[in-house]
């Protein structure tokens, strides 16, 4: 199982004279979860943007396991979920398969129907995403992800800007749709002591480089040094007021 | 000064060849992408059948006032038999097209650029672009070849309601003989002038159409100020562009076209 | 259902649209065109003031064809035009034709009288009985110097 991952070498991104990703390398398994924690601002989601194909990176290169060329079938879900406004849960839902895929309406509908019963999104299925609640918004972005069967899905920050009861059962929606599905999962976030409860592995985004790399439970125990302000909010908050 | 006029000069070059391979990658996305015809029949939906009662008063007003206003001028030679010639040939060939577009910019321009700029805000064209479709074909293509069928055809609504119009006042409420009025209309009126208006009409559709979605699609880099705000700003340049394309468009097809 | 609305309304919009430019150009724009089965005629005039390529050809005020190509023959320096008339109209060697003008800043056209006597014009010999334009700036003039009994 642990054979296979993602390998990143020497990527790198500059917007003009700034420097965000300085020649990052990280092999990130495949069947587990990923976080990458830093301060806000520091190119977490520049890093995502470059392995989705978002952006285009400087240098450096990710492939799969040392084979270069099939690289695996890739999700995003954005912070503010990126729903189309103008189209039902349903066609949301259904737009990357309807899109890409030659595929007749029948088995678009079963693909549909099925995804979405087992997101438990059947009653929102005609509505419009302004009228669903956040967590369904959620979900509804989450099923337009898993529809094409995607091995890894991107998380840019999924619970930015929610309370602590929402984040939980945020992270508690991506870890059992995760056993359920079993894609791999990269996620960035800066809700640190919170994300390390579900995630497999944390690596800690500093100043263009990975500067942290290993288990949240190692994490816990031994900080390294450089990285106790950023994991005591309160010596951090003093630290930025001085 | 001259430094400043020379970076202007050199951003306004580099933003018309962006724009020129927009409007290209665009109009050449359209067989690539699935269900085109579906998103086509809305584009011409939202372009074309919502814009029918605008250019339909507009034109008929135009033809109004040109039949009130060239009937005073002509009435000076005694050649009010000329009526009709003088408001087809001007609607035909300038009028017609030129403010169709304009109309077309208002209501449906602005509605595509503000549209695509929020989507833009909204991360969803980045979320398109994840899902390998694409932007391109899913919101521009389908709306600049809807633009193709419904500016032609909504200038031949102005210029037959603006005929009509130009016929109500000069015949029948300044009593311009009806006969004169239509066959000085069937005897100057050629062809060529037929086809020059929809060639310009033509023209109007395609570049209006790319510069409104053109700005909203980089709302994020265009616009001063992120946001609603930058949104705002974006389409209110769209709909500002467009008017001075289409009158600079007009004056340089028109001096061309008339060239024999 | 609302699919089906928009694409009927779409549908609707485009048919009559269609409708509306073929009446734009085939009722306004050529009910005139005289294609390959008109008949061309010559005629030289010494002054064409203002007559122009597609300008009317009229018998009696009845239209039968349009002006055709207009060029300088350099030799005589007189003006040669060609005239594209109805098939079924039979011209004469004594036809005249002559530029008058509808009225006083009207466009110009072409008045011909198709003649009667003598034999029939064969195609490509020009008319030479022609009056030209009148020159309304010297008519003022002659009227406004009392000599106009000499001019007609």
């Amino acid at each position: 199982m642990k054979s296979a991952y993602l390998r990143i070498r020497g990527l790198s991104k500059r917007f003009g004279d700034l420097v965000v990703l300085d020649a990052i390398d990280l092999d990130i398994p495949l069947d587990s979860h990923t976080t990458v924690i830093g301060k806000s601002g520091i190119g977490k989601s520049v890093l995502l943007k470059c392995l989705s194909g978002l952006l285009t990176a400087d240098a450096g290169e990710v492939s799969l396991d040392g084979a270069q060329g099939k690289f695996p079938q890739c999700s995003y879900m954005f912070q503010q979920n990126a729903l189309f406004d103008s189209q039902t849960v349903w066609e949301n839902v259904a737009l990357p398969l309807r899109e890409k895929e030659r595929i007749s309406k029948k088995d678009l509908a079963q693909r549909v129907t099925a995804l979405v019963e087992q997101l438990e999104l059947e009653n929102a299925v005609d509505k419009y995403p302004a009228e669903i609640s956040g967590g369904m918004k959620k979900r509804v972005a989450l099923a337009r992800a898993l529809i094409t069967n995607p091995e890894i899905i991107l998380f840019d920050e999924p619970t930015t800007g929610l309370d602590p009861e929402r984040k939980f059962a945020v992270f508690d929606m991506i870890r059992s749709y995760r056993e359920r599905f079993g894609f791999t999962v990269i996620m960035v976030s800066h809700d640190v002591p919170e994300v390390f409860g579900i995630t497999d592995q944390v690596a800690w985004l500093d100043a263009g480089k990975i500067k942290y790399w290993g288990s949240p439970e190692d994490l816990k125990q031994s900080p390294p040094s450089e990285l106790e302000g950023f994991l005591n909010p309160k010596l951090s908050s003093q630290s930025s007021a001085a | 000064m001259i430094g400043r006029i020379g970076s202007k000069g050199i951003s306004f070059v580099s933003e018309l060849g962006e724009l020129t391979l927009f409007s290209a990658s665009s109009l050449s996305s359209l067989l690539k992408g699935r269900h085109m015809m579906e998103k086509l029949v809305r584009a011409i939906y939202e372009i074309g059948v919502r814009c029918i009662p605008i250019t339909l008063i507009v034109g008929l007003f135009t033809g109004l006032v040109l039949g009130l206003q060239l009937y005073y001028v002509l009435t000076k030679f005694s050649s009010e038999s000329l009526l009709g010639q003088a408001v087809a040939l001007s609607i035909i060939m300038e009028i017609g097209p030129v403010f169709t577009a304009i109309m077309i910019v208002g209501q449906a321009g602005s509605a595509l650029s503000a549209e695509i700029g929020i989507q833009r805000n909204a991360e969803q064209i980045d979320a398109l672009k994840t899902m390998q479709i694409d932007p391109l074909g899913f919101l521009v293509s389908p709306r600049l070849y809807a633009a193709l069928i419904c500016f032609p055809i909504l200038t031949a609504f102005f210029d037959i309601v603006g005929i009509l119009g130009g016929h109500l006042t000069g015949v029948s409420m300044l009593g311009v003989d009806e006969g004169a009025y239509w066959n000085r209309i069937y005897e100057s009126v050629s062809l060529r002038n037929v086809r020059d208006g929809f060639i310009k009409s033509l023209a109007f559709g395609l570049i209006t159409t790319a510069i409104c979605a053109f700005q909203g699609y980089f709302t994020h880099t265009k616009a001063s100020v992120p946001g609603a705000r930058g949104v705002s700003q974006t389409t209110t340049r769209a709909v500002v562009l467009s008017s001075i394309a289409i009158l600079s468009t007009d004056y340089l097809l028109t001096s061309f076209l008339l060239e024999k | 259902m609302n699919q089906k609305r928009t694409e009927f309304a779409v549908g609707l919009f485009i048919l009559v649209g269609i409708l509306a430019i073929l009446y734009l150009a085939i009722q306004i724009g050529s009910s005139r065109i005289l294609g390959s089965d008109s008949k061309v005629v010559e005629a030289r005039f010494s002054n064409i003031g203002g007559l122009n390529e597609g300008s009317n050809i009229m018998i009696a005020g009845v239209k039968v064809g349009v002006v055709g190509n207009i060029r300088l023959d350099m030799e005589n320096l007189v003006a040669m035009v060609e005239l594209k008339l109805n098939n079924d109209l039979v011209i004469y060697d004594d036809a005249i034709a002559s530029i008058k003008t509808n009225g006083l800043i009207g466009d110009k056209y072409v008045a011909l009288d198709p003649g009667g006597g003598g034999f029939e014009l064969e195609e490509g010999e020009p008319i030479v009985d022609t009056e030209s334009a009148v020159d309304i700036e010297s008519l003022i003039s002659r009227f406004a110097f009392g000599s106009l009994e000499e001019g007609e």
